[in-house]
């Protein structure tokens, strides 16, 4: 069985090629992390603004209870012409003893390992570390680095990665808060907390690091999955967060016996 | 290309370019046209020689980025923009008319006038505000009048929108703005309070009135700073002929502490077109600046750096709202009235800047030619207007919190939508149908004032009529 047949309701999806050149709108979704209730609810939220491609940065996995699902949607979507790239948790998932990962995250990576079968794991290994359409860099972490998993917290971590990726745009997770940083005249980064559901416009003629968020396990404090759209037309960003069914993705973290604080992360967004 | 220095005929991306309009060191200005334009249109050119310092940009970045989620009569109508790599420009319309500058070199004027041309401008500020931006470089030159006397708002290159990074606030790190206009809280950096802009109205009206700028033209950061505790002289000792009600409307304005000034442009409009209405507090008859104490104390509080209040316009707007009461205190309803006082409290509790517009309207009486009759209807405007008044005494409000009016009108629906919709009501609240005592100004109108009117609007129901 291809990959592609593993959800048939996103192979026959028309996407638009990233690289085409043609203007559009892309979602940007990252921190997926085998979350399906909070990844098919950014996709309909997306959808519904007008999204035509989509990107996805990485951590598809880890945490959550449904890794072979959210690979069922997001392989086909790959397939069709959606850009993904590799996280810390896919590197951890196709080996590796992961002596740097919280025991808890541990866990859930020797889980996600037994579930996976050939397919998924030709899959994840076929993802790229970084790419770039465009004037758009895409990377899970950081651009400076990025097989370090470095955690963009802070202006200077940020102009470094905005420095390495050397595009105007450049897109990461792996932090699991929403936030944009920019390159002022004298260099120096700085940081925006985006207003949720307000385009912001990203002039191209200064650069721009964009972090997504997380799709499947936010830790802000609301429950809410969190995404943004890029719209190359208007060049603009807006951030989203969209409610999602939390308790079924708890409840079926608990079912599958995976550690109890990834069930209550969902249920309280910490 | 060098967009700096085109000639008239040439051709920028569809655009047949005009005449040179300005030339100044930040921008050119051309009157442009196009193909099927519909209206007069002018592009923008920054000067941004070869290795120009990305701060040149910056202005001309803030004003595209903003001026291009602008609509409405108040500001000039987003065209289009030239990608900012190989031609930079932006293309507005040409907004045809008299700028505020013309009046301002005139100056003194009458406070009449000057009452007429700055509610114009309250009311641009107040629009500019509802739609998440301050302009933080309000003056004389940024301010045009249409024919048909509104006022537009130019020049977004310092303006700051509630949703998107501040990039001039990141690009200078020190005070921008124009040296007479700008706000005690801007010398200090803070760049997210739209009462600024307020202050800015106040500047400008103080000109207007007396001729004078009421902080001079510093050119010095400790010349910036001196507004942080001195006031100004009160403009009537500049004109003793200006009535009391202007300069409480200015000083108003100028407060040093951003709290203390009107709290939404659109009350500083209703003033300005209801100057009767004006309650007049100690500012009014003020002929001397504080005294040295009150200025030291001042100073004193200067020196530390409040931080800024981190809002976005709207919410600012959203804690002064200004709130329609239609009544009709004559009708006896005692469990009406009270409900309606009761909504009234709640909203006044919950947003402890709002306004209350208490407001009834009066049939025009038909016999009012004669001699008599004229007197009667004055008789019972005054009566509506003590009602009124007495009805409103129950809230113990402040008198700047409220303002009383008797409309005239024999449609009382329409004649309400009208009131709310000059006057920038955010919410009206009135009685529902219930009796037939009501029903002539209340009743039968509610409906109608909820499918009209250009705000929210509250029906009160009596306990009765839940039956």
């Amino acid at each position: 069985m291809g990959i592609a047949a593993l959800n048939p309701s996103y192979a026959g999806l028309n996407l638009r090629i990233l690289n085409s050149g043609a203007v559009m709108k892309i979602a940007v979704l990252s921190d997926i992390h085998s979350n399906i209730e909070a990844l098919l609810a950014c996709l309909a939220h997306a959808r519904r603004h007008g999204a035509e491609q989509y990107v996805f940065l990485g951590d598809l996995l880890g945490y959550g209870a449904d890794p072979l699902a959210c690979i069922g949607v997001i392989a086909p979507m790959v397939g069709d012409g959606a850009v993904a790239v590799l996280g810390n948790h896919e590197e951890a998932i196709l080996g590796g003893l992961c002596e740097s990962m919280e025991p808890f995250a541990r866990e859930v990576v020797y889980w996600t390992r037994k579930q996976l079968r050939q397919p998924e794991r030709d899959f994840i290994r076929a993802l790229p570390m970084t790419a770039s359409r465009g004037n758009a860099f895409y990377v899970h972490a950081s651009a400076a680095s990025p097989g370090r998993w470095i955690y963009i917290d802070n202006a200077v971590a940020a102009a470094k990665c905005m420095d390495a990726s050397g595009a105007p745009l450049t897109f990461a997770g792996h932090v699991h808060h929403q936030c944009l940083y920019y390159t002022s005249g004298h260099g120096a980064a700085q940081v925006f907390n985006p207003v949720i559901g307000a385009a912001i416009p990203v002039s191209p003629h200064r650069r721009w690091l964009a972090i997504a968020g997380s799709v499947g396990q936010p830790r802000d404090g609301n429950t809410a999955a969190a995404y943004l759209l890029h719209d190359q037309q208007r060049e603009s960003l807006t951030f989203f967060r969209v409610p999602y069914d939390y308790l079924s993705a708890a409840r079926k973290v608990r079912a599958a016996g995976l550690p109890e604080r990834l069930a209550r992360r969902l249920e309280t967004g910490n | 290309m060098d967009l700096t220095n085109l000639h008239p005929g040439s051709e920028v991306d569809g655009f047949r370019v005009g005449e040179k309009i300005h030339e100044g060191g930040m921008a050119v200005l051309y009157r442009v046209e196009r193909e099927g334009g519909g209206f007069p249109m002018l592009m923008k050119v920054p000067r941004l020689e070869f290795g120009s310092h990305p701060s040149c940009y910056v202005g001309f970045e803030v004003e595209q980025m903003i001026l291009e989620t602008l609509t409405g009569p108040h500001v000039p109508r987003w065209v289009t923009k030239g990608s900012l790599e190989d031609t930079p420009y932006l293309v507005m319309e040409y907004v045809e008319g008299r700028s505020l500058h013309e009046y301002a070199e005139r100056a003194p004027i009458p406070a009449e006038e000057a009452a007429r041309l700055v509610a114009a401008l309250a009311t641009a500020v107040h629009d500019l505000h509802r739609q998440e931006v301050i302009h933080l470089d309000i003056k004389p030159a940024n301010v045009i009048y249409r024919p048909d006397g509104r006022a537009v708002l130019v020049d977004f290159g310092l303006a700051r929108h509630g949703h998107f990074p501040d990039l001039v606030e990141e690009e200078f790190h020190r005070p921008v703005g124009t040296a007479a206009y700008i706000s005690p809280e801007q010398v200090k950096g803070n760049r997210d309070n739209p009462r600024s802009d307020l202050f800015a109205i106040g500047v400008i009206l103080y000109q207007l009135c007396t001729g004078q700028l009421p902080f001079g033209e510093p050119t010095t950061l400790g010349g910036f700073r001196r507004r942080l505790f001195l006031d100004p002289v009160p403009p009537r000792v500049w004109a003793p002929g200006l009535p009391e009600w202007m300069q409480e409307i200015i000083l108003h304005c100028l407060e040093i502490e951003a709290g203390k000034r009107y709290a939404t442009a659109a009350q500083i409009a209703f003033d300005l077109t209801h100057p009767d209405d004006v309650p007049l507090s100690g500012r009014a008859a003020r002929l001397k600046r504080a005294g040295l104490p009150v200025i030291a104390r001042r100073w004193w509080r200067s020196l530390r750096t409040k931080p800024g209040t981190n809002a976005a316009p709207t919410t600012h707007l959203a804690q002064a709202p200004q709130i329609l009461v239609a009544i009709d205190p004559g009708s006896g309803q005692e469990a009406l009235r009270r409900e309606i006082l009761a909504a009234v409290r709640q909203a006044t509790a919950a947003d402890a800047n709002c306004r209350i517009m208490c407001v009834t309207v009066l049939e025009p009486d038909i016999s009012t030619e004669q001699e008599t009759g004229h007197e009667l209807a004055n008789s019972l405007y005054t009566q509506r207007l003590v009602e009124l008044h007495h009805w409103a005494a129950e809230l113990r409000l402040p008198a700047h919190r409220l303002r009383f009016h008797v409309l005239e009108g024999t449609d009382a629906a329409a004649t309400l939508v009208e009131y709310a919709r000059q006057n920038h009501v955010d919410q009206i609240i009135m009685g529902a149908r219930g009796s037939s005592a009501l029903r002539r100004i209340l009743g039968s109108v509610s409906a109608r004032v909820v499918a009209e009117a250009p705000c929210t609007v509250t029906v009160v129901r009596s306990p009765r009529s839940h039956q």
